[in-house]
């Protein structure tokens, strides 16, 4: 039974994990179309985000609550300057976008790489994940857990953002056509903005989840790029649905790789699974329906 | 209308060819690819020492993944340099350093070489940390008849006329913690490893010991060195249940290990952990959660040596200094220092001169882990083995150390338990 129970559960936590890392990148790449490679390290902003939040309040059970919106804010901000003064000359550039913000994502890890101990910084868990639910006779640690249930409620909250809030409506609307928004008095820049605000904060929030599974350091963000951009064009660009399905495959065809065979090698068949995938269906699991022929 | 979705394919399309040039430029970089290409003919040395200071270059990674490690070996550099100069230099000669940014880039390594060398024309050069760094360096300085010192332990099977190596080699690291295990009477063990040559060859040789000293291996998981996320392979190893895991996980994946392993309920008290890259750097990013399992090291802060608390002293009032000291940074302090014996040895700071001073007699400098000896054959030095157990405050409590200084035999020829055969694959392997 471990054998089919631990990587399901093992493979649910790692998929919800790069579901939070690619649920921003599903609005910013996804729903704008905006290629930023410097999505990492905003994630890598929420993890140093969760660290000082530690240093102001001491007791991890509070700190890490409290960690999740300043990361959000902080992340989000970062992003929001990015678009303001930067990614907005850029519309319609995608390659121009891609290559600048892999500047700034260097630049950003450089900085903290000057500002923390190169080594990176402990965020330290609450008491509360402390521990193990037995499922199955197989002890499942409590934080796997925690990363599931943080990615449902984001999931939960900018689904219902995106469908209930005349914010929501609105980015919707510019999505689905720019120029018809416009004419209808949608100010677009003003939803670009927000969308990218958005978007890099749940990166930010990300970066709490990951700084309670690996380290918080400089080069962090590196290791989650590539496979949530994979995670989003796989599940279809512009759906939600699509990546959040597409990172939980993921997650347990990795955990069920690594069970069969090795960690470096289940990396590997993964990714070559995945990308068989887009040669087969290069639109992605779900695609946006329009009437248009093209 | 008709835009969207050709809109929608240019970006599946560039999001793919995104991925596919990332994942190339990320493990593209193949050590020491064009060292050789980009060498000139052997040319005659250009070191210039007629005037009161002689050029040292010092080649770390300065920036990209490896920075984490490697910036501090480089303030030591820095450190040990300013302590001799103050002392009035080698030979006379006040030392002028050129920091080059090796950036995590392993051709970058072998190109900075070539240019600290015949641009530069400095005298020796100081650095280097991964494996790969060191074989970009190594067809360079053979090539231009240089010198470099590497401060790292590592995987051993290796020896160069123009390399010095100041860190432990496998038998001066590995073996003594397997000894330290069969004492405490371990009968099985796990191993988990980073995905790269220094895990992959120690492993092979802890296999081999192991199976000498009746030591059940109970599994073997590598997880690639970017990745943090353990918590598959910890799962295997919980339902293992081995006495002891062995660790040679380098970087920050480590933190992922030790969180997944704390994370499992996993406890030093029943499944220790015995690492081989944490040291007093690392485990404070780790917070509490390592505390109580052990580290088999050459060197630890806590050492009570004559030398060591002078270290200490110097190292936490340096500027930009990380505040701990660590076995890869005191071997790259004794490097500096090495130099310094070998050129008064010789007279000279020709490299022939030097490399013949290591042979006529033994070379040997009061390092904080103690005296410790050049062999002029191997070009590796003797080191006491030690064992620590981390404590509350991220320090190692010293709980076992060889009774000798341990000889350096970076080929392993003084062990009957390892096969002429398996060295000559090993070597063959780790090119």
């Amino acid at each position: 039974m471990d054998a089919l129970i631990a990587p399901l559960l093992n493979g649910s936590a790692q998929g919800a994990l790069l579901l939070l890392a690619a649920l921003g990148l599903s609005l910013t790449f996804g729903q704008m179309g905006v290629i930023n490679m410097a999505h990492g390290e905003f994630l890598m902003i929420g993890a140093f985000a969760a660290y000082l939040v530690q240093q102001v309040i001491t007791a991890s059970n509070l700190s890490i609550p409290v960690a999740l919106p300043v990361a959000f804010v902080v992340a989000g901000l970062f992003g929001l300057v990015l678009e303001v003064t930067i990614i907005r000359r850029m519309y319609r550039r995608p390659l121009d976008t891609l290559l600048v913000t892999v500047g700034v994502g260097l630049i950003l890890q450089q900085a903290a790489l000057q500002i923390f101990p190169s080594q990176g910084v402990p965020v330290e868990k609450p008491r509360w994940l402390d521990g193990q639910l037995t499922v199955l006779g197989y002890n499942w640690p409590l934080r796997q857990l925690f990363t599931i249930l943080l990615a449902t409620a984001c999931v939960a909250a900018l689904s219902a953002w995106l469908k209930y809030t005349s914010f929501g409506r609105r980015i919707r609307a510019t999505v689905h056509n720019r120029d018809l928004a416009e004419t209808s008095g949608i100010s677009t820049r003003t939803i670009d903005r927000l969308t990218f605000f958005v978007g890099s904060g749940l990166a930010g929030v990300a970066g709490v989840a990951a700084s309670l599974i690996g380290g918080t350091n400089s080069q962090m963000g590196a290791q989650y790029i590539i496979p949530a951009f994979l995670v989003v064009a796989a599940g279809g660009i512009g759906q939600l649905k699509g990546t959040i399905v597409a990172a939980w495959a993921v997650g347990v065809a990795l955990a069920f790789f690594a069970y069969w065979t090795t960690g470096s090698l289940a990396q590997v068949l993964a990714f070559i699974l995945v990308i068989v995938f887009l040669q087969v269906r290069p639109q992605g699991l779900f695609t946006v329906r329009t009437r248009s022929l093209a | 209308m008709s835009n969207t979705s050709k809109r929608m394919r240019a970006l599946t399309a560039t999001g793919a060819i995104v991925t596919v040039a990332l994942v190339l430029a990320g493990c593209g970089a193949r050590a020491g690819d064009d060292a050789a290409a980009a060498g000139s003919s052997a040319a005659a040395s250009c070191v210039d020492t007629s005037g009161d200071t002689v050029k040292l270059g010092f080649l770390n990674s300065l920036t990209g993944g490896m920075a984490i490690s490697e910036k501090t070996v480089s303030n030591v550099l820095h450190m040990a340099a300013d302590e001799i100069n103050a002392d009035g230099g080698i030979l006379g000669k006040k030392i002028e350093y050129v920091q080059e940014d090796g950036a995590t880039d392993w051709p970058t390594f072998a190109e900075k070489t070539e240019k600290l060398l015949t641009q530069d024309c400095v005298a020796a050069i100081f650095g280097g940390w991964t494996s790969s760094s060191r074989k970009a360096v190594k067809p360079v300085v053979e090539k231009l008849n240089g010198l470099f010192f590497y401060p790292v332990q590592y995987e051993g099977l290796e020896s160069s006329p123009n390399i010095y190596y100041t860190g432990a080699t496998t038998n001066q690291q590995i073996i003594p913690a397997m000894d330290f295990l069969a004492a405490k009477g371990v009968k099985t063990l796990f191993l988990a490893g980073s995905d790269y040559v220094f895990p992959r060859t120690a492993n092979a040789i802890i296999k081999l010991y192991a199976a000498k000293l009746g030591i059940k291996i109970v599994g073997e998981e590598y997880v690639p060195l970017d990745k943090d996320d353990w918590t598959s392979q910890v799962a295997k190893i919980a339902a293992a249940k081995p006495d002891f895991i062995f660790n040679t996980i380098n970087g920050s994946s480590n933190v992922g290990f030790i969180k997944a392993y704390y994370d499992a309920g996993l406890t030093p008290a029943k499944t220790p952990i015995i690492s081989v890259s944490i040291a007093e750097e690392e485990a404070p990013a780790m917070g509490h959660e390592v505390t109580g399992n052990f580290a088999s090291w050459n060197y630890f802060q806590s050492l009570e040596t004559d030398t060591n608390p002078e270290f200490i002293k110097s190292w936490k009032a340096y500027p930009n200094s990380s505040g701990v000291t660590s076995d890869p940074m005191e071997a790259a302090y004794i490097s500096m220092y090495l130099y310094k014996a070998l050129v008064e040895a010789a007279g000279s700071f020709d490299v022939d001169a030097v490399n013949a001073a290591a042979k006529a007699k033994p070379i040997t400098f009061d390092a904080p882990e103690g005296k410790v000896t050049l062999d002029g054959e191997n070009h590796h030095i003797s080191k006491p083995g030690h064992i620590g157990r981390i404590n509350a405050d991220n320090q190692f409590d010293i709980v076992w150390a060889s009774d000798k200084f341990i000889e350096p035999d970076p080929y392993l020829e003084g062990y009957d338990w390892f096969p002429a055969d398996i060295r000559k694959q090993l070597t063959d392997a780790a090119g």
